[in-house]
C-alpha cells in the first residue's frame, strides 16, 4: 500500500486510511499542570507520522503514553483495534539517550528485546545479527557502546526495536543527540527503511525540516496544553528520490507554512 | 616516582619506614619495639605453629561467613531500597543509626543475645559491614539512567529480570565500592568480636601476646593481619576498576 503512494504521489493519501495506532481523547496531567488536552489522533498503517511541536509541547509524553509507558489520566489508545495498557510486542521504542547496555556488546544489545521475550539465545542472536547487518553495523557486533560513536550508538538502539518486529515502531528524537551529517544519513535510511518494512513509525521531533523530510503525516502539537493544531499530509515530492525533497517546492512551502505557524509560540 | 633517574617501584616508601623501625629497634629505645628483623624472624616462627593455623582458620572462617551474610542481605536490601519509597523511608534511618553509631558498643548485646561463640562473632562482622553496603547498592540504583529502566519496561522485562540484568548491572560499580569498604570494616569486626566476645582466633594471640609482654610476636601478628585485610582490599579495588571502564559512559 505504501509502495504505491511513494511511486504514484498524485494519489490522495487520505483515502480513508487503515489506522494502525488510534489515541482517543487524551488527557494527561500532572498535578495541575495539563500536559495534554483531549487528544485524538489516527496514525495510518505503514506510513510514517510525525509529532512536531516546540519543546514543553507534550510530544514525548504523549509517545510515552502510546508506548505503554506512561498512563494518560483519560482517553485509551489503540493498537490494531486492541486497547493499550502497557507496553507490548506490538510496539518498539528508540529512545533519544539510545538506551544501550553499557556492560553489553552490540550483539546482546540488539538482541536484548528478544531476550526479554524469552527468545533462545542461538536464535535472538541470529535475528540481532541480520538486523545489525540491515543498519550497517556488521563487523561492531562484538564491540561495546561507548566504543561507538553516537550515530552508530542509535544504530544499534533501531537494530534493538527492528530485530522484536513490532508492526508499530516508536521514535522518541531519535537524531536529536547525533551530528549533523549523521542525522542527514539516518533521515535518508529511514525513508528506505518506510518504503521496505512494512511497519507503522510515529516520530517524535523538534525539527520543522526533518519532519517534513521523512514524515506521511506530519501532526502539529501547541502547548500548554497540547492539542493537535494541524495535520500536513506531504504528498508531492516522495516519489522524487531522496536527492530531490530539500529543494522541491512543496518541501520548501511547508516548512515555511510550518514555521509561520509555529514562530509565534518560540519564546 | 623517579629518583635520581631510576622508577622506584610500588610502595618502596615502605623500605624506608621499615630501616627507621630497625634503628629505633635496635637502640633498644622502648620494649614496645622489637628490631623489624626480629619481628620477622619470629613472624616466620609463629606461622608454623598449630596455634597460627588455627587462630587463621578460625578467623578467616568468622570474617568469611560474616562478609558472605553482609553482601548477600546488604546487595538485595540496598538495591530494593533504592528502587522503592517506602522500603527506603522505613530502613534509611536505621542504617545511617547504625552506619555511623559505635557497633562496638553493641557488643556486649549481641553476647547477651546470640551468646559467646562463634555465631557472635560472625553476626558483629557481618554488623560492621553491611551498612556501607547497603547504602553504596542504594545509591548505585538510585543514580540508574532513568531510560535504561523504561527501556527494559518497554521490551516487557519481567520485574525480575528488570532486577537482575539492569539493575544489578548498573550499580555494579558503587556496589563493588561498597563491598570493599565493608570488607575492610568486617576486619576490624572480627577482631574486635574476638576480642570481646570469646577470646579465639587472631584476637587470642594478640591477647595471649600483649599479656605476656611479647611484643615481637604480637607485631608479628599484626603484619599478617595487615597484609590480609590489603591484599583483600587491593584485590576488590582492582575488579572495581575492570568494572568501572564503563561506569564514566553511562
Amino acid at each position: 500500500m505504501d509502495m504505491s503512494q511513494t511511486k504514484t504521489p498524485v494519489q490522495p493519501v487520505d483515502a480513508a486510511p487503515d489506522s494502525a495506532v488510534s489515541t482517543r481523547n487524551i488527557s494527561k496531567t500532572y498535578g495541575a499542570v495539563e500536559a495534554l488536552r483531549d487528544l485524538s489522533l489516527e496514525f495510518p498503517r505503514g506510513q510514517l507520522t510525525s509529532l512536531l511541536g516546540p519543546s514543553g509541547c507534550g510530544k514525548t509524553t504523549l509517545l510515552k503514553i502510546i508506548a505503554g509507558l506512561l498512563e494518560p489520566t483519560s482517553g485509551t489508545v489503540e493498537v490494531n483495534g486492541k486497547t493499550v495498557t502497557g507496553p507490548g510486542p506490538d510496539r518498539a521504542f528508540v529512545f533519544q539517550d539510545f538506551a544501550l547496555l553499557p556492560w553489553a556488546t552490540v550483539l546482546r544489545n540488539a538482541a536484548f528485546g528478544l531476550e526479554m521475550r524469552g527468545v533462545a539465545r542461538a536464535e535472538r542472536e541470529d535475528r540481532a545479527a541480520h538486523y545489525i547487518k540491515e543498519v550497517g553495523l556488521s563487523g561492531f557486533e562484538n564491540a561495546y557502546p561507548h566504543e561507538l560513536s553516537g550515530g552508530m550508538r542509535q544504530r544499534v538502539g533501531l537494530a534493538r526495536a527492528l530485530a522484536v518486529d513490532a508492526q508499530v515502531l516508536l521514535m522518541d528524537e531519535p537524531f536529536s543527540a547525533v551530528d549533523e551529517q549523521t542525522r542527514r544519513k539516518f533521515q535518508e535510511d529511514l525513508l528506505n527503511l518506510v518504503r521496505n518494512e512494512n511497519k507503522t513509525f510515529i516520530f517524535v521531533t523538534h525539527s520543522i525540516e526533518e519532519a517534513v523530510y521523512v514524515s506521511d503525516q506530519i501532526a502539529i502539537l501547541l502547548p500548554r496544553p497540547s492539542r493537535v493544531s494541524e495535520i500536513i499530509r506531504p504528498t508531492g515530492f516522495r516519489g522524487k528520490g531522496v536527492d530531490n525533497i530539500r529543494r522541491d517546492p512543496e518541501y520548501l512551502d511547508i516548512v515555511d507554512e510550518i514555521w509561520a505557524s509555529l514562530r509565534s509560540y518560540v519564546e | 616516582m623517579t629518583l635520581l633517574g631510576y622508577r622506584l617501584p610500588g610502595m618502596s616508601s615502605l623500605l624506608i619506614w621499615g630501616l627507621l623501625w630497625e634503628i629505633i629497634g635496635q637502640m633498644g629505645l622502648t620494649f614496645f619495639v622489637p628490631p623489624l628483623s626480629e619481628v620477622m624472624a619470629t613472624l616466620w616462627e609463629v606461622i608454623q605453629t598449630a596455634a597460627f593455623r588455627k587462630a587463621l582458620y578460625e578467623t578467616a572462617y568468622a570474617f568469611f561467613a560474616g562478609v558472605f551474610f553482609a553482601i548477600t542481605i546488604g546487595i538485595p536490601v540496598g538495591i530494593l531500597m533504592g528502587k522503592s519509597r517506602l522500603l527506603d523511608e522505613l530502613l534509611l534511618p536505621w542504617v545511617n543509626v547504625f552506619l555511623s553509631a559505635p557497633l562496638t558498643a553493641l557488643v556486649p548485646v549481641l553476647m547477651v543475645l546470640f551468646g559467646f561463640g562463634m555465631k557472635a562473632i560472625i553476626i558483629t562482622t557481618t554488623l560492621f559491614a553491611i551498612w556501607i553496603i547497603i547504602l553504596n547498592a542504594r545509591a548505585g540504583v538510585r543514580q540508574i539512567n532513568r531510560s535504561l529502566v523504561e527501556m527494559a519496561h518497554s521490551f516487557g522485562a519481567s520485574p525480575w529480570r528488570a532486577f537482575t540484568q539492569i539493575y544489578f548491572w548498573a550499580a555494579l560499580p558503587e556496589i563493588l565500592g561498597g563491598v570493599r569498604i565493608g570488607i575492610i570494616r568486617a576486619v576490624k569486626g572480627v577482631i574486635i568480636g574476638q576480642l570481646l566476645i570469646s577470646i579465639v582466633g587472631f584476637g587470642a594471640l594478640f591477647e595471649l601476646y600483649s599479656a605476656n609482654f611479647l611484643m615481637a610476636h604480637f607485631w608479628a601478628v599484626l603484619i599478617v593481619l595487615f597484609a590480609l585485610a590489603f591484599t583483600i582490599s587491593e584485590f576488590l579495588a582492582y575488579l572495581e576498576r575492570r568494572v568501572s571502564y564503563y561506569a564514566a559512559k553511562r
